[in-house]
C-alpha cells in the first residue's frame, strides 16, 4: 500500500511550499507544475497511447493565444470564460490534426504532426492575428468571478499557484481514472500489439483520436495558464522545438506513468535553469545532454531508482513485468 | 453431420482476389457450421493464407461476399467483423506480450462488453467481463497461469492464450491459422484437444499443414491449389479425389 | 498573369522542387535504408550553406567550396554515425527524434560558435552567373537552371548506383534483411556508416547549391526539414518517385501561392498535404494496402 504514499507526501509538501519559500519560488513552481502538466499531456498520447506527436506545442500556444485574443484590454479576463473556449480551441486543433494525422502509422505520423504544428505556427507568425511574429501581451492576469463579484484574482503569485496546482492535481486524477479504466487498456492495447487489439474488436483510429484531442485538450490547459503567468505570447509558444523539448520531459519522466512527467518537467527546467546562468553555450550543454539522456536511460529517470535507494526485495521481477496500465498510478 | 442452413456461422461465395497480375483467391467459396470443423489445406502457395486474410478483414476481396450468420461483412475491416462475431489466431501468435494471461484475455472480455471504451471505473469492477475471461481462461487450460505474463509462457502457452482470447470474444466462427506450427508432440496434443472442444458451440475453419492433426479434427475438408478450390467434402470423400490426390497428396501410398 | 511570368515562375517552381528532392533523398534514404528518423537531417541543410559561404569567401571559388563542403560533410556523418547513430538502430521513433532533436541543438550551436548568427549571402561562380534568353521574351538566371540540371544528374547518379551496381545491391538487401547479410560477412557496419555519410551529404550538398540564391541563415534548416518530411509524406510511403511529384507539387504550391496567396502563401503547402492525406493516406504514389 505504499504506492500512495509518495504522491501524498509530495502533495503535502506542495500546498506547503507558497509558506516557506520566497515569491521567486513560487513563481517558478508554478511554472514547472504548468510544463508538468503540458508532459503529463503529452504523455497520454506518447506514453499511454503510444502517439509520438511533435505538434502538442500548438495546443498549448493556441489556447495561450485565445486568451490573449479573448483578454480585454488591460482588465483581468474571466478565467471560467476564457479558459473553456482555449481548451475547446485546442480540443478542436487536436481533432482536425489527429483525424488527418491516425490515417498514417509510426515515423510518418511523427512527421505529419511536427507537419501541422509548423503550420499552425506560420498561421501566427505569418498573419496579422495577435501581433504576428511580435507576439502579443496578456495585460492582466484572469481572475475568477462570478456576475461581476471577483471570487479570485489571479494577479497574487499565491493564488495563481494554487489554481494551478488545483488543476495539475485533477489532470492527475483524471488520467489515473482514465489509465485504469476500460479506455485506458484499450488504448495500451492498441498500442502494444495493434493488430491483435484490432482483431479484438476495438475501434483502434477511434480510442486513438479521443485519447489526442484529450491530451490536445489537457496541454491547452497549461498553455492558457502559461499564457497567464508570462503576460505575453509569441509564435514561439507554438513551435516543434518547445514540443520536442517536452518529449524529453516526458522521455525523463517516464512514459508509463501518469505522475512521472512531471518530475521529468521539474528535472529539465531546472537543468535549463542552470546551464542558462552557466554558460552562454547552454543549448549545446544540454543538446549533449539528452543525447546522453536518451542513449542511457531509455526508461526514464526511474531507471536511476534502484540504485539510488536499493533494490526491494518483496519486488519480484514478476511484478515489474507486470501490465504498465494495470500499475496505473505513480509508484 | 446434421448441417441446418440456419447454423451456418459462416459463408464466403466467390471470393477474387488479385495482387497486380498474381490471382492469389479465385472464385472460392466456402462455408462453416456451427458444430463443425472444417479445415482447409494446400501446398504453400495455394492461398489459403489470402483466403484466411480475406475472411478476417486484413485483405478486402476484389469481388465476392463473406456473411458471417445474417451480417454482410465483405467490405468490413477487421474490427467490425470481430464485432461481428468472428474471431481469428494467427500463424505467429498476437498476443499482448507485457500483460498477464488475465489482462490478455480481458481485454478480450472487454472488446465484446457493451462499453468498451468507458472512461470511468477500475476495469476490475466489470463482473461480467470478470466472469467471462476467468471461463475462457479455464476453457484454454491456462487457470493454473493466469497471473503469468505471456511472453514468459511457452510456445504452446501463448498459442493456447491467443485461443483464450478468441473465446472471450465469444465469436460464432473461429478462424484459426496453422495453430500447430512450429509445436512438438506433446504440446500439440494439447492444442488438438482445445481445438476439438471449440465446436461444440460455435463454428472453426481451420488451415493447417499437420495432416494426422486434421484427418483427426476436420469434420468437412476443403482442398486448395493456386488459388482455387479443387476439392471439399468429408474428409474420406476428399481423400479418394482424383485431383486432390495428384496435386497434393500424391501417389506416396498415403492410405485412408 | 503573362506568359513569361508564368513562364520564370514555372522555372522557378521546377528548380525548387529539385532541391528539396535533392534534400529529401538524403532523408528518404537514412530512413529507408536505416530505419532511422533523423531531425537533424535539416540542420546539414544549413551548415552546407554555412560552409558554402565560408569556403567561397575564403577561396573565391565555389565550386572548391562545393567539394569541400560535400567531403566535410561527409566525413562528419562518418563520425556521426560511428558515435550516435548506429545506437538508433532498431530502437524506438521516440529515442531516434530525441536524440536526433539533441544533435540540432549541438549543431546549432556549433555553427553560432563557428559562424554567428549573421545572415549571409554567396555569390554564384562567375561562369554560371548572368541570364540565358531562352525565348524572345524570357532570359532566366543560368545559375537556376543550372541546378535543375545538377540535382538531375545527383539523383540519377544515386538511382544508378542504388539499383544497378553490386555495392547498391548489398545496401538494398541489408535494408530488407539485416541478419542475412551479415552470415553472408558483408561488413554491414561500414556499409550503413556511408548509407547515413551520402545522405546527410545530400542535405548539405542542397544547402550549398542553393546559398547563391536564397539568404544563408541560421533558421533555414528547420524550414527545410519539415519541407522533407512533407515531401516524403506526399510522395508516399517507400516511393522514390513519389518524392519526385511531391517534391515538385510542393515547389509549384509555393512558388505560384506566394504570386497568388502571399499572406497566407506558408500554409498553402500544409492545406495540400491535409488534402492529399483525406485522399491517399498512403501518399500519392504510396502502396495502396499496408
Amino acid at each position: 500500500m505504499r504506492g500512495w504514499l509518495i504522491p501524498v507526501v509530495l502533495l503535502a509538501a506542495a500546498l506547503a511550499l507558497p509558506f516557506v519559500v520566497p515569491t521567486y519560488y513560487v513563481q517558478f513552481a508554478s511554472k514547472a507544475l504548468i510544463m508538468g502538466m503540458l508532459a503529463m499531456a503529452l504523455n497520454l498520447a506518447v506514453g499511454h497511447g503510444g502517439m509520438v506527436s511533435l505538434c502538442h506545442a500548438a495546443f498549448f500556444g493556441l489556447a495561450g493565444y485565445v486568451l490573449a485574443l479573448m483578454a480585454p484590454g488591460y482588465d483581468p479576463a474571466s478565467l471560467l470564460l476564457t479558459l473553456p473556449a482555449a481548451v475547446l480551441a485546442s480540443a478542436a486543433a487536436a481533432l482536425v490534426i489527429g483525424a488527418l494525422a491516425l490515417r498514417t502509422r509510426g515515423v510518418y505520423f511523427i512527421m505529419v504532426t511536427l507537419a501541422f504544428g509548423e503550420m499552425l505556427f506560420f498561421l501566427f507568425h505569418d498573419t496579422g492575428i495577435a501581433g504576428g511574429s511580435d507576439g502579443a501581451y496578456v495585460n492582466a492576469k484572469p481572475e475568477i468571478a462570478i456576475a461581476g463579484h471577483q471570487l479570485l484574482d489571479l494577479a497574487s503569485p499565491l493564488a495563481f499557484y494554487f489554481v494551478v496546482l488545483a488543476f495539475v492535481v485533477a489532470t492527475v486524477a483524471l488520467l489515473t481514472m482514465l489509465v485504469n479504466a476500460p479506455f485506458g487498456h484499450a488504448l495500451a492495447a492498441a498500442r502494444d500489439n495493434e493488430r491483435r487489439a484490432r482483431s479484438l474488436g476495438f475501434p483502434i483510429f477511434r480510442v486513438r483520436l479521443i485519447a489526442f484531442v484529450l491530451s490536445g485538450a489537457l496541454a491547452g490547459i497549461a498553455g492558457y495558464f502559461a499564457a497567464a503567468q508570462f503576460g505575453f505570447v509569441a509564435p514561439q509558444m507554438l513551435g516543434w522545438h518547445l514540443s520536442a523539448t517536452v518529449l524529453v520531459m516526458v522521455l525523463i519522466g517516464g512514459l508509463r506513468s501518469v505522475t512521472g512527467p512531471l518530475i521529468g518537467a521539474l528535472v529539465l527546467i531546472v537543468l535549463e535553469e542552470v546551464l542558462k546562468a552557466s554558460t552562454d553555450y547552454w543549448k549545446l550543454v544540454e543538446g549533449f545532454i539528452i543525447i546522453l539522456i536518451v542513449l542511457a536511460l531509455p526508461g526514464g529517470v526511474r531507471q536511476l531508482w534502484p540504485l539510488i535507494v536499493g533494490e526491494r526485495s518483496d519486488e519480484a521481477p514478476q511484478s515489474r513485468a507486470r501490465s504498465p496500465v494495470a500499475e496505473g498510478r505513480h509508484g | 453431420m446434421v448441417e441446418a442452413a440456419s447454423n451456418v456461422a459462416l459463408r464466403a461465395t466467390g471470393l477474387h482476389k488479385q495482387f497486380g497480375g498474381l490471382r492469389a483467391v479465385c472464385d472460392v467459396s466456402i462455408d462453416v457450421h456451427v458444430g463443425e470443423i472444417h479445415a482447409v489445406i494446400g501446398p504453400n502457395g495455394a492461398g489459403k493464407s489470402t483466403l484466411i486474410n480475406l475472411l478476417s478483414g486484413e485483405l478486402i476481396a476484389n469481388s465476392g461476399a463473406i456473411a458471417v450468420g445474417a451480417a454482410d461483412i465483405t467490405r468490413l475491416p477487421p474490427e467490425r467483423r470481430a464485432r461481428n462475431g468472428l474471431g481469428r489466431a494467427y500463424q505467429k501468435t498476437t498476443i499482448f506480450p507485457k500483460f498477464t494471461v488475465h489482462e490478455n484475455v480481458r481485454l478480450a472480455a472487454q472488446a465484446r462488453s457493451p462499453s468498451p471504451l468507458r472512461m470511468f471505473g477500475h476495469v476490475r469492477s466489470d463482473a461480467a467481463v470478470h466472469e467471462r475471461t476467468v471461463k475462457a481462461i479455464a476453457r484454454a487450460g491456462l487457470s493454473s497461469q493466469t497471473m503469468i505474463v505471456a511472453d514468459r509462457l511457452s510456445h504452446g502457452e501463448q498459442r493456447q492464450l491467443e485461443i483464450a482470447m478468441v473465446l472471450a470474444t465469444d465469436p460464432r466462427i473461429i478462424l484459426l491459422d496453422e495453430p500447430l506450427a512450429g509445436m512438438g508432440q506433446a504440446e500439440a496434443r494439447g492444442i488438438i484437444d482445445l481445438i476439438a472442444s471449440l465446436k461444440v458451440d460455435r463454428a472453426v475453419l481451420l488451415v493447417e499443414h499437420d495432416m494426422d492433426a486434421v484427418f483427426e479434427l476436420a469434420d468437412r475438408l476443403t482442398v486448395m491449389h493456386d488459388g482455387c478450390v479443387i476439392a471439399s467434402g468429408s474428409p474420406q470423400d476428399v481423400r479418394m479425389h482424383p485431383a486432390v490426390r495428384s496435386a497434393y497428396l500424391g501417389d506416396h501410398g498415403d492410405d485412408a | 498573369m503573362d506568359l513569361v511570368t508564368f513562364g520564370v515562375q514555372l522555372l522557378n517552381a521546377i528548380q525548387y522542387g529539385m532541391v528539396l528532392f535533392l534534400v529529401a533523398s538524403g532523408l528518404t534514404l537514412v530512413f529507408g535504408i536505416l530505419g532511422v528518423i533523423n531531425l537533424a537531417h535539416g540542420a546539414f541543410y544549413m551548415l552546407g550553406a554555412y560552409l558554402a559561404y565560408w569556403i567561397a569567401t575564403y577561396t573565391g571559388s565555389f565550386l572548391l567550396a562545393m567539394v569541400l563542403g560535400v567531403a566535410i560533410a561527409f566525413a562528419v556523418g562518418l563520425v556521426l554515425e560511428n558515435v550516435f547513430i548506429r545506437r538508433l538502430y532498431g530502437r524506438d521513433h521516440l529515442v531516434q527524434v530525441l536524440l536526433s532533436f539533441g544533435l540540432i541543438l549541438v549543431i546549432d550551436e556549433v555553427r553560432e560558435i563557428l559562424f554567428g548568427k549573421d545572415v549571409h549571402a554567396v555569390a554564384p561562380p562567375a561562369w554560371l552567373s548572368g541570364s540565358i534568353q531562352l525565348t524572345d521574351n524570357l532570359s532566366y538566371p543560368v545559375y537556376r537552371l543550372a541546378i535543375c540540371g545538377f540535382c538531375l544528374i545527383v539523383a540519377a547518379l544515386i538511382f544508378f548506383v542504388i539499383t544497378r551496381t553490386k555495392i547498391g545491391m548489398i545496401v538494398r538487401a541489408g535494408a530488407e534483411n539485416r541478419e542475412m547479410t551479415r552470415v553472408l560477412g558483408i561488413k554491414f557496419d561500414v556499409v550503413n556508416r556511408y548509407v547515413f555519410a551520402v545522405g546527410i551529404a545530400l542535405a548539405a550538398l542542397g544547402g550549398i547549391v542553393i546559398a547563391p540564391i536564397s539568404t544563408v541563415f541560421p533558421g533555414m534548416g528547420d524550414g527545410m526539414l519539415i519541407l522533407s518530411f512533407v515531401v516524403v509524406v506526399l510522395g508516399g510511403i517507400g516511393s522514390v518517385a513519389g518524392a519526385a511529384v511531391g517534391a515538385l507539387l510542393i515547389g509549384l504550391t509555393d512558388t505560384f501561392g506566394k504570386v497568388f496567396f502571399p499572406s497566407v502563401s506558408s500554409i498553402l503547402i500544409y492545406v495540400l498535404m491535409a488534402a492529399v492525406l483525406l485522399w491517399r493516406p498512403n501518399g500519392i504514389l504510396g502502396r495502396r494496402e499496408v
